[in-house]
């Protein structure tokens, strides 16, 4: 199964109430997959193609004001235009999984694999203060498994979760184990489980009202600290990564999703020659696991950031070590994916020889 | 003779000739005295009420004038970012199909920035009403153009009036979006007298009926007034209104039963 194609079959199976999206390469097989599957026939499930990306992550916020659990996927440009509705939905609160198959840019940019869009995910993308969580699979599996994890987080925190693929992890065939399908929620279990949706007013309750408008400014403040009270306990409770030969390691490679499988190989050609090194691979870009790495620097030698980019990841890594260890980057850019040996030898000469 | 009613005798029940609906909240309105936005309101409100739907609306309000409209509409609400409403509702009414769903838009909302969303909402037939109040000016921020500003009508970005060879021409999208196979009752209404008023209420709960009747998307533009906007007193802003935009965005059904009726 492709990347994409293990998204969308998640997405069915775990119950998603409707998917609205705009074509764009390197992701069309989510919809495609998702249309040809008849999702309507098999769980009710809504998939409409939308006029653009900037209607698509509206008619997000339109379902899950209503408590629906909602879905759409991207890559970079369109995600580009999404940032808005995304900035609406973290202001009102409301919960949706994303899925950005990472291409280069800026601009049209290239149709080829990047992780140029981490600042724009993890720092917010859109206006005002908040975040979003951002799991970034590097397998077909995970991209599987992060649509499960995805709504389980969006509407425990109420927050929308990005899906950070890149067009490599999303093109890729691997084996795939898929889970039982759960079935849709009822509108009943909806109204218990999110009282604050919009439903239809009854007798026994006020109306509920979906808006991040607050024109007075103190009302607007306390909305603000309310959404950075949560930032702070999903950075406190959901930090999450994976940790590869790093017991005995004396660099280590921090790299994410295509980039981390890449340097998989990396240090089987260093431990080689007798180099120790390991990897840290963040499954979660935001919340980034900074006091992992301030624990680990001091007893490192340098940290390597890889990452299909100028450099985006490395100031979050420099951030949470507070200079303790010396922190280089290596990448590529335009949508070309480095090979392990270019990765080995840069840490071999450039890093701990240079 | 005439006899005098005391105040106690009027407040009696049997007495009772008008009582606001409890589809209105006890706030007080957020717009101009003289604005055409309350008695919108009202009339949809009441409709609602009367054809028992509280329960079972949900209503999207947009940006501009009207973003507060959920703080006076005594139903579920959400609001939306600029000009995206039928984006909005139509993910509500495709997972909803069983509610009764609107959006309510000025025109900078619907027919500019939002006229993709407008349009193609439209020509899916989503099976929701639009409210669309036309006031050719963008109130909320202050007296700007809207794609409705009449030819030679001044705003604050077109103080010397609209040049057409300029700024473009005012854009008449109700008849735009009649032609689209999609709507099914297309309607251009006002509320500047009582039988305006009734008027405009009747084509409201046209639109709610024959959105029950899932056969496209519903449409009833109300040509309403601005006086803060068009610097003028309430009185002068109708007559404005009943001289200029009439002749121009004339009233009347524009497509029934899937029909135009009106070229």
């Amino acid at each position: 199964m492709k990347g994409n194609e293990a998204f969308a079959e998640a997405a069915i199976r775990e119950g998603v109430d409707g998917y609205f999206g705009y074509p764009i390469t390197p992701q069309s097989e989510v919809m495609e997959y998702l249309t040809s599957e008849k999702p309507h026939e098999r769980t009710g499930m809504v998939v409409l193609q939308a006029e653009s990306e900037v209607a698509s992550i509206n008619m997000l916020y339109g379902g899950a004001a209503c408590g629906k659990k909602v879905m759409t996927s991207s890559s970079s440009p369109g995600i580009s235009l999404m940032q808005e509705g995304i900035s609406y939905m973290a202001g009102s609160e409301l919960p949706c999984v994303l899925l950005n198959v990472v291409r280069g840019g800026p601009g049209l940019g290239t149709i080829q694999p990047s992780q140029a869009d981490y600042f724009q995910s993890t720092k917010g993308g859109g206006h005002g203060d908040y975040h979003m969580i951002v799991l970034a699979p590097s397998s077909v599996q995970e991209m599987y498994d992060y649509v499960e994890l995805g709504y389980e987080l969006a509407f425990k925190y109420r927050t929308p979760v990005m899906v950070q693929s890149d067009g490599a992890i999303g093109q890729m065939m691997e084996k795939v184990e898929i889970g039982d399908q759960k079935p849709r929620l009822t509108e009943e279990e909806i109204i218990k489980n999110c009282p604050w949706a919009t439903t239809g007013k009854t007798s026994n309750r006020e109306r509920n009202i979906i808006t991040s408008l607050n024109l007075e400014s103190q009302v607007q403040e306390n909305h603000n600290r309310k959404l950075q009270k949560k930032y702070r306990e999903i950075e406190a409770n959901e930090v999450r990564f994976e940790e590869i030969l790093c017991e005995d390691a004396e660099y280590i490679f921090v790299a994410y999703g295509t980039s981390a499988r890449i340097c998989q190989k990396s240090i089987q050609i260093l431990r080689k020659k007798g180099i120790k090194v390991g990897l840290v691979r963040p499954i979660t870009l935001y919340p980034f696991p900074k006091d992992h790495f301030f624990k680990m620097a001091g007893h490192i030698k340098g940290i390597l950031s890889v990452e299909m980019s100028a450099g985006q990841m490395i100031e979050d890594i420099k951030l949470s070590v507070e200079g303790k260890v010396p922190v280089y980057h290596f990448g590529r850019m335009g949508g070309i994916v480095p090979s392990p040996t270019e990765v080995a030898d840069f840490l071999e000469h450039q890093f701990i020889k240079g | 003779m005439e006899e005098s009613i005391t105040k106690a005798e009027i407040i009696k029940p049997e007495n009772l000739v008008y009582k606001k609906t409890s589809l209105l909240t006890d706030k007080v309105l957020s717009y101009c005295p003289g604005c055409g936005h309350g008695t919108a309101h009202r009339i949809i409100m009441e409709v609602l009420d009367e054809m028992g739907l509280q329960s079972k609306t949900i209503g999207v309000a947009p940006v501009g004038c009207s973003v507060l409209a959920y703080e006076f509409m005594n139903i579920d609400m959400q609001q939306a970012a600029h000009g995206r409403a039928p984006a909005l509702a139509t993910a509500i009414k495709r997972l909803h199909p069983e509610k009764t769903v609107f959006t309510y838009q000025g025109d900078g909302d619907l027919a500019a920035i939002g006229t993709a969303e407008t349009i193609h909402a439209c020509n899916r037939g989503e099976n929701f009403t639009i409210f669309f109040i036309n006031n050719g000016i963008y109130g909320m921020t202050g007296g700007q153009m809207a794609p409705t500003t009449l030819e030679g009508m001044k705003s604050s970005t077109t103080p010397y009036g609209r040049d057409w060879h300029q700024m473009g021409h005012p854009l008449k999208i109700t008849e735009l979006i009649a032609q689209l196979p999609g709507t099914y009752y297309v309607t251009r209404q006002s509320v500047h007298t009582p039988v305006s008023v009734r008027k405009a209420k009747k084509a409201v709960r046209t639109a709610i009926e024959l959105q029950h009747q899932n056969r496209g998307l519903t449409f009833v533009e109300i040509v309403s007034n601005c006086n803060s906007g068009w610097k003028m007193t309430p009185v002068q802003a109708n007559q404005w209104m009943v001289d200029n935009m009439f002749p121009f965005y004339p009233l009347g059904d524009i497509k029934v039963d899937g029909e135009l009726v009106k070229k």
